[in-house]
């Protein structure tokens, strides 16, 4: 396929595994976390792992919007659905994810006691407000999630909605921010204390850089003294970017470097950034699975559009719901630990049965693993 | 003195008229349907006996063998989309069912769920692509059955088609048969039927010159069998694509598959649409497509019958039997490394960021 291919170009991918193998000080490690699901997944797809040298390791971050969705939220949506009798419009991946009391928003479809709620799967933001519009008589919610690329179609909807004056269309908004989560990242005790969590840098997100640009990461480079690298999500560009950290590294530089260029400017989609800041605002504190509260880390519908925020609308209390005992998603989503390390991988978790959400998404950490990556696994054994 | 009148029925009105209750209660409204619908277009020596079953003659006294039969029942939105629709996908579909059995298929038998103001224009178009695609086949639809249920409780239409073939004797062909060493043929091109439906779905409807590849096998079938080749297996990859397939051998053989990616045909379009939407073209349904194994020395040889025949041109081998402890199928990517192509959990859905 033209200008796909290209970017999955087989021998230029062992071009770079050689340029990175030559780059590479012997006498030291590199630990790169590529923030995005997007790029694990690419990593485990295409087997980048077996280009690079054993000194260079891929660390996983928590840029997976269906994996950092804490059980709670999920809740409130299962709540609409079953209790208020609206019609909840999802995400496809966000059907599966497990929640409170054995459910998850497909099960609560499907049924649950003599109750089933009208969970419908959208693949576009704007078949939501289809769904208002056919449906004069009954409230219609968008469950919104995603990281800052999905939030520009959301904010586009609540001001289409308004605009049409819908009354019964509202959004259980769960957008997140990028930045947010790498400050926790940096600042959590495994990196900052006990260094139990090395990293040296990171891949930066790709299309969530094309909405926010590369100027956003700066802070990390100047003040945390870690090199990013934004970088697409296809296997030569993440192949790329390692090399360029690697370069960096080598010379002592920490900087926002874009090998995403065919896409990310440095200030991003401005229009984009307008309309988001227009209908949202950012929230005091957010719960991520595995990360915990984290301040300033995700958004909120701003006042002027309350009459479209469905926590308002609905008057929903948000109760957080600790995971599962034996899921170590929470270790996985910050980098302490790898799919392989939890006890219940791959054996009472696995992408039919998801005790935790890095098992869910395709983009999630362990389901990335348990699909593409386990006869490796295999062969160790 | 007067006369008994002769009895006249109304015609059906086909072109604006719709299924109601009465089509499905029994009486003369059922009666005519099946005569002037479904009786016009299957129209047979068996389905003329006009009892409750068909009356159908010894199995093919030539040799002995045994009796294989398949049923299907298929549901799908929407029912009409380019290159086909649910009438020639129901006759393929379990024909195919059949023909990878390595049986020949002598006969059909159709039920459907209509719904309630179903219009009687499209299920004729349904029942004259239906009745078509059995024509060219050259497999009767020998008995049949009609249900009503009220607006509401179904798609429009459902149906279920049963066919019977027969096995020549000492053919049986198995899953269960595949041996390290063997080789892995694929008739054509994978993911057209799936994106073709998908393409046209309210939702997600996008423009794309992706047709269903929805195709009766037996033919081709039947010219790989002659060839001499040791087939082991045959199998139609439809729903879940060549990777369920593929992992439901491995399983049933207690075998590793290994595949390689470069060798798989997929259509541009095919390609292209997959990427947009996030979903992987070794998981999209296939209706007109087949995966044979069979023994490494014959595989050359297979291949050609294959490319003989017009539903096998674009045949290829794809990769071959392992010793696997794990029944692990694995694929050489195009980019160099090798993953696994594991069993698909759930619905493929596309991804969110």
């Amino acid at each position: 396929m033209k200008f796909i291919d290209e970017f999955r170009d087989g021998q230029l991918a062992r071009g770079l595994g050689g340029a990175i193998a030559k780059a590479v000080d012997p006498a030291r490690s590199y630990h790169l976390m590529e923030f995005c699901g997007g790029h694990t997944h690419a990593i485990s797809r295409y087997g980048l792992t077996d280009f690079l040298p054993a000194n260079v390791r891929m660390v996983h971050g928590p840029g997976c919007p269906v994996c950092v969705l804490p059980i709670g939220r999920i809740d409130l949506a299962i709540q609409l659905a079953l209790d208020r009798g609206v019609i909840l419009c999802s995400y496809g991946d966000t059907l599966r994810v497990p929640a409170s009391n054995g459910l998850s928003l497909l099960k609560a479809k499907a049924g649950a006691g003599d109750r089933s709620g009208d969970i419908r799967m959208v693949y576009s933001a704007a078949d939501a407000l289809k769904a208002a519009r056919d449906n004069p008589n009954r409230e219609v919610v968008f469950f919104a999630i995603g990281f800052e690329t999905t939030t520009p179609p959301t904010a586009l909807l609540i001001r289409q909605a308004q605009a049409e004056g819908l009354k019964n269309f509202s959004v259980l908004c769960n957008h997140v921010l990028t930045p947010a989560a790498i400050t926790h990242i940096l600042e959590s005790p495994e990196v900052r204390q006990y260094g139990t969590v090395p990293l040296d840098g990171f891949i930066g997100p790709a299309h969530v850089s094309t909405i926010i640009g590369s100027r956003p990461y700066e802070p990390f480079a100047a003040q945390y003294r870690k090199p990013v690298v934004i970088a697409g999500f296809e296997p030569l560009d993440v192949m790329q970017a390692i090399l360029m950290l690697v370069r960096q590294l080598n010379a002592g530089r920490a900087e926002v470097e874009n090998e995403f260029s065919r896409a990310v400017t440095r200030d991003g989609n401005l229009k984009a950034q307008a309309l988001v800041a227009e209908v949202f605002e950012v929230r005091s504190s957010f719960e991520w699975r595995g990360l915990g509260e984290v301040p300033d880390s995700a958004l909120k519908i701003r006042a002027a559009y309350a009459a479209f925020d469905a926590e308002q609308r609905f008057n929903l209390r948000y109760v957080p719901v600790p995971d599962n005992k034996a899921c170590e998603c929470g270790a996985i989503l910050r980098g302490v630990k790898k799919p392989q390390d939890c006890k219940i991988f791959g054996t009472l978790c696995t992408p039919e049965n998801p005790m935790g959400s890095c098992m869910v998404s395709s983009e999630g950490a362990c389901a990335a693993h348990y699909t593409y990556g386990r006869f490796k696994d295999a062969a160790v054994a | 003195m007067s006369e008994i009148k002769k009895n006249y029925t109304r015609p059906l009105d086909i072109l604006n008229g719709r299924v109601d209750m009465s089509h499905g209660s029994g009486g003369r409204a059922m009666a005519q349907l099946i005569e002037e619908l479904f009786l016009a277009a299957f129209d047979n020596e068996f389905l003329r006996q006009g009892d409750d079953g068909a009356s159908l003659p010894a199995m093919p006294a030539e040799a002995s063998g045994r009796l294989v039969v398949a049923t299907d029942a298929h549901v799908v939105a929407p029912l009409f989309f380019p290159g086909g629709d649910i009438g020639c996908l129901a006759v393929h579909g379990t024909i195919n069912d059949v023909a990878v059995m390595g049986a020949r298929p002598l006969y059909l038998a159709a039920s459907f769920i209509l719904e309630e103001g179903f219009p009687l224009a499209d299920l004729q178009r349904i029942v004259a692509s239906m009745a078509a695609a059995a024509r060219a086949a050259r497999v009767p639809v020998v008995t049949g059955d009609t249900k009503v249920v009220e607006r509401g409780k179904g798609d429009g239409v459902f149906i279920t088609t049963t066919g019977f073939g027969w096995v020549p004797q000492g053919l049986a062909l198995s899953g269960s048969q595949a041996k390290a060493g063997d080789a892995i043929l694929l008739s054509g091109s994978i993911g057209d039927h799936g994106m073709a439906i998908m393409s046209q779905r309210e939702n997600l409807a996008f423009d794309a010159p992706i047709e269903s590849d929805t195709a009766a096998l037996h033919d081709l079938v039947a010219a790989m069998l002659a060839s001499g080749a040791a087939i082991r297996c045959l199998r139609d990859p439809t729903r879940g694509g060549l990777a369920t397939t593929l992992n439901e051998i491995a399983r049933q053989s207690e075998v590793g598959l290994m595949l390689d990616e470069a060798v798989i045909p997929v259509r541009h379009a095919v390609d292209a649409a997959c990427e947009f939407l996030g979903l992987d073209p070794l998981y999209v349904a296939n209706e007109g497509k087949l995966v044979a194994i069979c023994a490494a020395a014959d595989a050359e040889r297979l291949l050609s019958a294959m490319r003989a025949q017009p539903l096998g041109k674009d045949a290829a081998i794809i990769g071959n039997v392992h010793t696997d402890p794990h029944h692990f199928v694995q694929m050489q990517t195009r980019f160099g490394g090798r993953r696994i192509v594991d069993w698909l959990s759930g619905e493929q859905l596309p991804r969110i960021c």
